[in-house]
Order: C-alpha cells, then structure tokens, then sequence
C-alpha cells in the first residue's frame, strides 16, 4: 500500500510523461530509432573551475537498456554519469551548462527537488560503500528515508531487493549482521539492492565490478542482464569484454567528447571512428 | 664501522628510541600513581604506639607517648644521623601533635601497650588509658567491664551524632529553605505592589507552622545533646610532669583502639572504617581530619555539568565548521581561533567567568528573576553552575577539535550513497554521519573530562570553596541547586596542602585527597572509554 502511495508522491515530483518525452527529443539516431528514451542530454558542457571536462555532450539513453561509457580514464565518461543523479553537485567549484531530460523534464532546471531526482536515478559506486549498519539497515535506510514505518511493508521489499540483486539466499539467516562482514562483492551486490529498494527507473553503475575478483564480476554481469528488464541502466566500465557482454548499447568517449555512440556490436565490430577503433584493439587508453 | 652503519639503517636505534620514550612515559605514570598511593594508603593503618624516653637540653629524661611518624636521613659535619618525627597527638595538652628529636636524642623506647588511641572529633588523637566511665547525670561511675563498657557508650554517641546531624542538615536545613522561600514571595509580592493583607497573613500563618515545627525539632534538639553528653571518660594521660588524669567527654570519641594489643583482623576492620570515613565522611578541624565527600561530590557533579554543556554545543560547532560551512578564509580563521582558545591559561578562562557570567550574566539574571532576593545574589555570586559553564567554555577547542576531525575522517563514500538514495543532507548528516562519528565525539568527550577534572585555578573564582555549608542537589524543590558553591578535590588539596594550620597531619591528607582525584578521573575515564569502545565495536572498520 505504502509502495504505490510513495510511487504516486515521486512520479509527482518529476512529472513522467513519455509521450511529451519522445516529441521533445531531437531527431532520434537511427540506431535508436525502436527505443523509448530516458535521458537526454543536450549541448552539455561541464567545467571543473577553468577545465572544460565535458564538451557540448548530445546523447539519448533508452530506456530498459543497459547503455556502456567506455574510454580511457579521464576521458569524462564518470563525470558524464554522475550527471545524471545530479552527484556533481557535491563537488565545489563544478559549473554545468546545457540541460539533461528525464522523459522531458529537465533535470538542471531551477527548483527541482533533487533528493526526488535521485529517488527516480539510483546510483552504485565504484568502491562498494554499505553503511555500517546491518544488513537488513542497509536495505531499508531508503525506505526509512522516505517515511515508510510499516515493519511487514520493509520486511517485504528488504527480501524482494535483496532477491533481486541475487543476494538473498547468501544473507537471508544473517539479516541483523553488519554489512561490513560480507565480501566485496556481497556488499557490491548489497549496495545495488539497496539503490533497487527505493524503485528507482534509472540505475547508474560507476565501474561497478573494478574493485571485484573475477567470479564476483561475474555475478554482478549476470545480475544486469537480469535488472534491465525492470530499470534503465547506465554502466561505466573500463573494461571493454564487460561492456561487449553486458551492453546494449556503448559510447566511446575520449576527452569530455562522446565519439561514437551506436549498439554495442556494431561499435566494437565495426567502429566509424579510428580513435575508436584504436582504443578497443588495445592501441591506446 | 659497517656493522654500525647497518645497524644504523635498519632503524635499531629508532626503535630503541621510541621503546624507551614509552617506557619511559610509562613509569612516570606508574611512578605518580605508586608514589601518591604509597604516601596516602598508609595513613590510615591504626599505628602502634610507644612510651620513648627522650633526653634533651630542655627535657632531660622525658618520657612520652608517641607514634613513629616519618623518618628523614641526614647528614651533618659529625656524620649522618636520623631525625624523627614523632605524633605525639594530645593537641591540647601540649600545644601541638608532633616533634621532631634525633635518633640520638632517644634513649629507651618500649611499646606502650596499655595506652589507647583515642581519635576526637575536636583537638586530634589522644593517648591515654582509660580508667573510668562517669554518668554526669547521676555523678556515678558506670559499673561493667571498662573497654567494652566504653564501646557501647561510643557507639550509642555516634548515633545520637548521626541523628542530630540529620536533624540539623536535613529538617531543620528544609523548614530554613521554606522560611526563605516564604519571605522571598512576601518580598516579591511587595515589590509588584500586591502585598496585601490576606497574602501576609498566609504568610504569617505558614511561617508560625514552620517556626512551631522549628521549636519542636530544636526541642528534640536539645534532648539529644543531653543524652549525648551524658557520658564522660577518665582517663590518665602521660604529660610533661608525668601521669596526669583528665576527662574526656565520651561524645567527642569517633573511634578507639589499643593499638598494641589488637590483631591483624581488626586493624584492618580499622584500617577500612577510617578510609570509609575518609570518602563518605565530611571535613573536620579545618579539613585536616575526616573525609572529603562533599569535595567528592562537587567534582563529579561539576564534571557531569560541565559536560553537559560542552558536549552538544561542542558537536554542533563542529557539525557547521564541517558540513554546512564554505571552507574558505573564514572559517580558517575561525578554526585557528578556535584551536587558539585551547592554549589560553585557565586562570584566564577563570578571570572571564567571573567577570563576565557571575558579574554581568549572572547580575542580570538577580534583577530579571531574583529580584526579591537582593541585595544578596543568587546567580550574581560564584556557583556550581558559572563553574561548570566556565570549565565547559575552556573544553570546548578540545570537543570541536576532536569532533571535526572525526567528522572529516568519515569516508566521503558513506556521504554519497546517502545522498544517491535520496536522502537530503540534514538526514545524511544525523543517520548516517552523526552515529559514525559518535566514538570521535566521545573522544572528544573524553579528553574534556580529563582536561575539566583536574582543573583549579579558575575554579578558585568562579565558585569553589573551602568548606560548603551544603550540597549542591538535596531534597528541596528543585533538587540541583545550580547558585550553591561547592567543594573540590583539586582544591581540596591546595587548600589542605597550603592553607592548613597543622602541616604534618595534613600532608598524608594531600596525597589521600589526590590519590582519590586520579581515581576518580581513571573512573570517570574508563566509563567513557568502554562507551566508545561500545561504539567503535558497532561501526568497526572506522577509526573513531
């Protein structure tokens, strides 16, 4: 009961009307042209005082697709990311100009309510960072956050996120443990149960699998491929095979510019750019 | 030459250094402490006594009776030799409790096992053998075995003491606040102009009531003095012309032993009466004899206050200077005031307070709210209350210091998974940043504590004294009376130490009195510990 009632709340914040969404946008690229956007970034630029680290930025993410950044490191693509949920504003001294759409509606724009936003864009970080709280805190902080008193309410979605972040049956007999008992990849698994808690529509993945050993990538993959069916997702990765596996789409970025931007097979098969190519044969980066 | 070379890279003699720094850090704690106790827990042991023939120029042959009191090694042209100081007690016989003579000067010295010690409330110990117990109600000695007899009769004392003391502190203390309370009103309603004659006649109606209570208890007051000084003892003390019998009031007894003639067992029921006196019993003579509880009390107490105050507002400070505030030249200079204020010298901080709190805060504060109380001061007088604020503005660098520290060891990873699930700042901050921070702020805490604890000198201004009529929280509305001065252990041991008339008898009462400040520091430092300790166990991974 809860849940639909703080559903109802958020989609009040930012008003999701995907019709208006899809007239707004510019004239779709072609490699999208069967997909629904979710975001839309238009002539973004992004300045570190002087530094220009993101230049005149023009992407559509679709939704309920997994989309890949790759490129070499400081090329902008977490930067680029960390737009999307407005976490830039943390950081001193960050300009931004241009505008990001969520299904129409700008994201910069005066006024809104960015504690709302990033109920809708959820986030999960390169270094896993679980509370130091219990598990089962860990899960519910979100909830709490957002009112929901009801016990059986967040006892319910507690062992519906942890499920599907594939976690469950691992921690489901140490629900009131610290989550800092856990390995790395449990509590990276943790965290994204914890950002799939509050239902948001996006999830931003910042590097999500660097800090894991080989078999915990592994299931974190597998757990994208299953979330893409509820959320769009939004990947940055330094690692080229990750984003061939679990991409649909991938932008090559290089120096604040996306590069090439189309589905992930024809980039890393058939690349347009040379710069592109280069960086996936291994050339440079 | 190599060899050293190597053995000088390898960091050997670093290692040695930085052993030797904390072994050396290590036995000065131990050495204060054993030093302090070693000088404060003997003196409470029942000492023997001795009958010593002394033989000087002005006493040739004199005997008296003595406990060996301390011995000091010197030297002289002649060669070394010993001075000794004897505790001669008997006060008010000789004019004094010790002397010191020479081994030389010593000729016999036997146990003196039929002498009792006779520990008065008034004039120190005597020495002396009991001879008879008088009834001065009836002019006739008591029948019955003489020590046993005399137990009794001390025993049936301290309790007429004990209620009498009651009476004094507790009913007649409460009826004197009352009659206070009363002419306060009356006073307050005459200064608006609405003293009328029904509310003067209440007044007058209560106060007949207490004054009738009054006349009853001081009745009772009376009666219980009588049976008090019902007893008197004859005992035959060894003065300078020899066996001499006095009478001694069996009331001014606390406590007597033979020293020579008891065993193991009760000396050291003794030994634990006296240092039970010692903490939970009040000053007498001077503060040079009885207990230090009431000096107990006001540090702790003082200490609870003060951290009362500092704590929170301390956190708060921090919280801005970290979390809200631009860093910017501002707030640097507000850091470096703030680190400043932690190297002004406390008398400084004591000068403020008088100045400022008592004088200025507390002066308006009796014209605003006690204005039926003046000309004499309520808040505008040193206090409990001006004492612990100061001591809380002088711990407060410490607790912002500490507190900001931890605050910014907080890895900034907590912060944004916060803020990406949602969260606003302020719930970030007291969800998830605040309760990590907790063992920094209780460190904080801790260090304010130990700094507060063993502070003096601006105490001095702001509100300790020597001797408190009474406790800062009793049973009268409303309980913690924050206006009352109070007693303190660091002053207590000045004022003992430097102020008291008897030196010698004072000196094992210094270390005593200071022996219990560290003890109850480490107390109140090892409850704050195992606090963080509790914490630190519940958000482990984070140093605190």
């Amino acid at each position: 009961m809860t849940e639909v009632n703080t559903a109802t709340k958020d989609e009040q914040d930012i008003v999701i009307s995907t019709s208006v969404g899809l007239e707004n946008s510019k004239s779709q690229p072609s490699h999208l042209k069967d997909e629904r956007i979710a975001f839309t970034a238009d002539n973004l630029n992004l300045y570190y005082g002087e530094n220009r680290a993101l230049k005149d930025i023009d992407i559509q993410i679709p939704e309920k697709k997994v989309t890949a950044f790759i490129g070499p490191s400081g090329c902008g693509k977490s930067t680029l990311l960390r737009c999307f949920n407005r976490m830039n504003d943390l950081i001193d001294n960050v300009t931004i100009d241009g505008q990001i759409n969520l299904y129409g509606n700008n994201i910069y724009e005066k006024g809104v309510d960015v504690a709302a936003l990033r109920r809708k864009v959820g986030m999960v970080f390169q270094k896993p960072n679980p509370f130091p709280k219990t598990i089962y805190e860990n899960v519910a902080y979100g909830l709490r956050i957002q009112g929901i008193k009801s016990k059986r309410t967040i006892d319910d979605i507690v062992e519906k996120s942890l499920k599907g972040a594939a976690l469950w049956d691992e921690v489901k007999n140490r629900l009131n443990q610290s989550a800092l008992g856990l390995s790395g990849g449990q509590q990276q698994r943790l965290v994204i149960a914890r950002a799939i808690a509050i239902q948001p529509s996006v999830l931003l993945l910042d590097e999500p699998a660097s800090a894991l050993d080989p078999i915990s990538t592994l299931k974190v993959e597998e757990l994208i491929n299953e979330l893409k069916n509820d959320f769009t997702i939004v990947i940055v990765t330094h690692n080229m095979q990750q984003a061939a596996r679990v991409s649909d789409y991938t932008a090559f970025m290089y120096m604040g510019d996306i590069v090439e931007f189309t589905d992930t097979k024809t980039l890393f098969t058939a690349p347009k750019h040379k710069q592109t190519e280069d960086y996936i044969t291994g050339r440079y980066g | 030459m190599k060899k050293i070379i190597d053995w000088y890279k390898e960091g050997t003699p670093f290692l040695w250094l930085c052993a030797g720094a904390i072994a050396l850090s290590v036995i000065l704690v131990v050495g204060i402490v054993g030093f302090i106790g070693y000088q404060a827990i003997p003196h409470f042991w029942p000492a023997e006594t001795h009958i010593v023939t002394i033989d000087t120029q002005d006493m040739e042959n004199k005997k008296i009776v003595a406990e060996y009191y301390e011995e000091k090694n010197k030297v002289s042209p002649h060669g070394p030799y010993t001075d000794i100081l004897l505790k001669t007690g008997n006060r008010d016989i000789f004019g004094m409790d010790f002397r010191w003579v020479r081994d030389s000067q010593i000729t016999n010295s036997v146990p003196a096992d039929n002498y009792a010690t006779f520990e008065r409330r008034e004039w120190g110990n005597l020495y002396a053998i009991p001879k008879n117990i008088i009834d001065l109600e009836t002019q006739t000695n008591v029948n019955g075995e003489i020590w046993p007899t005399l137990q009794e009769k001390i025993a049936e004392a301290t309790s007429i003491h004990k209620q009498l003391e009651e009476i004094q502190n507790i009913d007649i203390g409460a009826i004197n606040y009352q009659m206070e309370q009363i002419r306060l009103r009356k006073r307050s309603l005459e200064l608006k102009d609405k003293l009328t004659q029904a509310a003067i006649e209440v007044a007058e109606e209560e106060q007949n009531k207490l004054s009738k209570e009054y006349n009853a208890l001081n009745h009772k007051l009376v009666e219980l003095s009588k049976a008090l000084n019902r007893y008197s003892l004859e005992v035959e003390i060894l003065s300078e012309a020899g066996p001499k019998t006095i009478s001694l009031k069996v009331s001014n007894i606390v406590r007597s032993y033979m020293p020579n003639g008891i065993g193991i067992g009760q000396k050291i029921s003794i030994y634990l009466d006296r240092i039970g006196e010692f903490i939970f019993g009040s000053p007498r003579e001077a503060n040079t004899e009885g207990g230090v509880f009431p000096a107990i009390f006001g540090t702790v107490l003082m200490v609870i206050l003060m951290t009362i105050f500092v704590t929170p507002f301390g956190i708060l400070a921090a919280v801005y200077l970290r979390e809200y505030s631009k860093q910017n030249i501002f707030t640097r200079i507000i850091r470096i005031s703030v680190v400043n204020l932690a190297g002004v010298p406390s008398i400084v901080y004591g000068v403020f307070g008088l100045g400022f709190f008592v004088y200025i805060l507390g002066g308006k504060i009796d014209t605003l709210f006690y204005p039926e109380a003046l000309p004499s001061p309520t808040f505008g007088t040193p206090g409990i209350l001006w004492a612990s604020i100061t001591l809380a503005l002088l711990t407060l660098p410490v607790v912002i210091v500490t507190t900001e520290e931890g605050l910014a060891r907080i890895p900034k990873a907590f912060k944004e998974g916060s803020l990406a699930l949602g969260a606003t700042k302020s719930e970030t901050l007291w969800k998830v940043i605040l309760p990590i921070s907790t063992p920094a702020m209780i460190t904080g805490m801790i260090l304010a504590i130990a700094r507060a604890a063993g502070e003096v000198a601006p105490l001095m201004l702001v509100g300790v004294v020597k001797l408190a009529p009474s406790l800062p929280l009793d049973e009268n509305f409303p309980f913690l009376h924050m206006e009352r001065k109070f007693m303190h252990l660091g002053f207590h041991i000045y004022d003992v130490g430097f102020q008291s008339p008897n030196v010698e008898a004072a000196r094992p009462l210094v270390f005593a009195t200071a022996f219990l400040l560290i003890l109850i520091i480490i107390f109140l430092n090892l409850f704050a510990f195992s606090l963080r300790n509790r914490l630190r166990e519940k958000y482990k991974s984070i140093a605190g």
